[in-house]
């Protein structure tokens, strides 16, 4: 096991931890402002990846694809906020997860009659495919470097978004007191609205980069919205810092898992044996993690309600 | 508007009508589709402890569902195998005995809804809703990854398991076995609801703290609910897992625990029929719609949209006009 290896693998658990902080972001700036379990975030994911896709194999620009994905999932938030979620924030935690299932749902299969069952492919571009050199040698795919700094700059972008501007105030208030800044003459309607698009835009955007690593179907949404939940749960739900540091914790965990507890197993097992409990391991790892992280704060490790 | 009883009597006489009906027309297709009915409204009945009764929405009950299924598929393949389960420290060997496969499947899925529910129930809310459904991840890839039984591609038994004085390859003795076993559980969780215990619960979940003060534990009042719902699910697991023939990691899917979800608010939450109805009309959507489009999960998720936007109480509240007894 060399050392370029383990700097490779790290790099690979931040490209996947940053990836899953832009799917929780959203979950938990959803659940933090509106009190909405949105179990229909996955589909958002997919449907970025897919727009991203259609519209990079029509015009054959990737960042046309992109723009796409972001508008693709941030209309399709909106209009879904609109009909259907806004009449979820009263009821409680049950009906919602219900509802939400129901939208996924419709999404898949409605994604299925347009675009069939056939996965589509999104292209990396020329200028990002290849790899590159980085100090001390080390050879990296130039597409998950850019998807580390992408995913960095997005979260740099939504916390001076959150902290420094007018619609930062309005949703931070939004999570402390929904009355008074109703009170205070704000269109609450219209500001949940706004939030529930910027975090599907997220979705779909996240959706349209991984898209490019892997393939883009029917369901793709579904494991990430998953990792997404365990995140959040491990750094609290409502809290965007405690999204950040959980996703790398969970990218890590799951990456460098699946390829040390295979090599750490076949200190005690024969190859093969090693191989077969290691993986089962791995597979489980964040899972391990997240009961961990609640045996010894409930609440998440940023979490401020339970 | 109809009593909720008359609409409960008139579930028990489709679920005996149809299938004899289906044996005079010669349809084993009906019976088989209504043993999925009867075992679906079995693992219903169990969520619907934890979830009507107890408060406690669990979208982790694939994980006993899938428990339940796989000690069948276990012990099964030993048996067929004729290979020990462990030879160490005593000698187990597999089985085709239906009532020792039951037992076991009902034994595991409590263990590990006892090991769960004390992780899980230290949260509640979302928490748990996301807690139970990671948990059931777990378990899918858990699965997956153990090759010894099938990984993916999961595992396959040759022969139903049999059951004494049966003849359970036969659809429709088969089908009695599973609707014996419906009305049992009927009967238990019945009896549960009106017991001390179950009046505790109900208590729990309404007003906690005046539970508290009254003397008693409402973690622990839930931790029982959950242990008994994860047990009937467990059941549920082994007999679906029969009547397949089959067993593979999708029992254990987050797909899974949603659709028994789906069975429970489709008929009424904290109803006794209300999984039993739901369960019913969602094999018959299934079969109906899925005849009459590829993508019949777009009507199914409209419908259910519309159950919980709209549908106070799942279809028996509609039908009987009685708010839902969940608050």
């Amino acid at each position: 096991m060399s050392l370029i290896l383990l700097i490779e693998q790290i790099l690979n658990g931040l490209q996947f931890g940053i990836m899953l902080f832009l799917m929780a972001a959203g979950l938990t700036l959803i659940f933090g402002v509106m009190g909405l379990i949105n179990l229909a975030h996955g589909s958002l994911y997919m449907i970025g990846a897919f727009c991203a896709a259609a519209v990079a194999g029509k015009t054959g620009s990737f960042l046309l694809g992109l723009i796409a994905a972001l508008a693709g999932a941030a209309i399709a938030g909106a209009l879904v906020e609109l009909v259907v979620i806004r009449r979820l924030y009263r009821k409680d935690h049950l009906d919602q997860v219900l509802a939400t299932f129901a939208l996924i749902l419709i999404f898949s299969e409605g994604t299925r009659w347009i675009f069939g069952s056939f996965p589509l492919f999104l292209d990396v571009p020329d200028y990002l495919s290849g790899p590159i050199t980085l100090p001390g040698g080390i050879q990296y795919p130039l597409y998950r470097l850019a998807l580390i700094v992408i995913g960095l700059a997005v979260g740099l972008g939504l916390y001076l978004l959150i902290s420094k501007t007018r619609l930062g105030v309005q949703i931070r208030a939004g999570e402390n007191d929904r009355e008074m800044i109703a009170a205070l003459g704000i269109d609450i309607a219209k500001l949940y609205t706004i939030v529930f698009a910027l975090g599907a835009a997220l979705a779909g955007f996240a959706g349209a980069l991984v898209g490019a690593i892997q393939s883009v179907q029917v369901g793709m949404g579904e494991p990430v919205l998953i990792m997404a939940f365990v995140v959040i749960v491990i750094g609290g739900i409502g809290s965007i810092k405690g999204a950040l540091i959980g996703a790398l914790l969970v990218g890590l965990t799951d990456t460098l898992g699946g390829i040390f507890l295979p090599e750490v197993m076949k200190l005690f097992f024969d190859p093969s044996t090693a191989t077969s409990i290691g993986s089962s391991l791995a597979s489980m790892a964040i899972y391990v993690l997240m009961a961990a992280v609640l045996v010894l704060k409930p609440a998440g490790l940023f979490g401020a309600r339970a | 508007m109809i009593r909720e009883t008359h609409v409960n009597a008139f579930t028990l006489a489709l679920f005996v009508a149809i299938p004899l009906w289906a044996v005079m027309a010669d349809e084993p297709f009906t019976i088989t589709l209504m043993t999925r009915a009867a075992v679906f409204a079995i693992a219903a009945i169990g969520l619907n402890v934890a979830l009507g009764l107890g408060g406690l929405v669990s979208l982790g009950h694939a994980v006993f569902f899938g428990l339940g299924g796989y000690a069948m598929g276990i012990l099964a393949h030993h048996a067929q195998t004729y290979t020990a389960l462990a030879e160490w420290p005593l000698l187990i060997e597999g089985t085709k005995s239906m009532p020792v496969i039951w037992l076991t499947a009902i034994a595991v899925s409590s263990l590990a809804a006892l090991a769960i529910g004390i992780l899980s129930l230290r949260t509640a809310g979302v928490y748990f809703i996301m807690i139970t459904l990671a948990f059931g991840q777990m378990f899918f890839f858990f699965a997956i990854s153990w090759s010894e039984y099938g990984g993916e591609d999961g595992l396959s038994i040759y022969v139903r398991n049999g059951f004494p004085g049966l003849n359970t390859l036969d659809p429709i003795q088969f089908y009695g076995l599973c609707l014996a076993l419906l009305c049992l559980v009927l009967v238990f969780v019945w009896r549960l609801a009106k017991s001390p215990f179950g009046l505790a619960l109900n208590a729990a979940r309404q007003a906690p703290v005046r539970v508290e003060t009254v003397g008693l534990d409402p973690a622990r009042l839930r931790l029982v609910a959950f242990v008994l719902s994860g047990a009937i699910a467990g059941l549920a697991g082994a007999l679906f897992a029969d009547l397949n023939r089959f067993v593979s990691p999708v029992m254990f899917s987050w797909q899974t625990s949603g659709e028994i979800m789906i069975f429970v608010i489709l008929g009424g939450v904290g109803r006794l029929f209300g999984p039993v109805v739901g369960a019913l009309v969602f094999v018959a959507l299934e079969h109906w719609l899925g005849e009459l489009s590829e993508f019949w999960h777009i009507y199914l998720g409209l419908l259910l949209l519309l159950i919980v936007l709209f549908g106070r109480g799942g279809l028996i509240g509609m039908v009987s006009g009685r708010e839902a007894v969940h608050d």
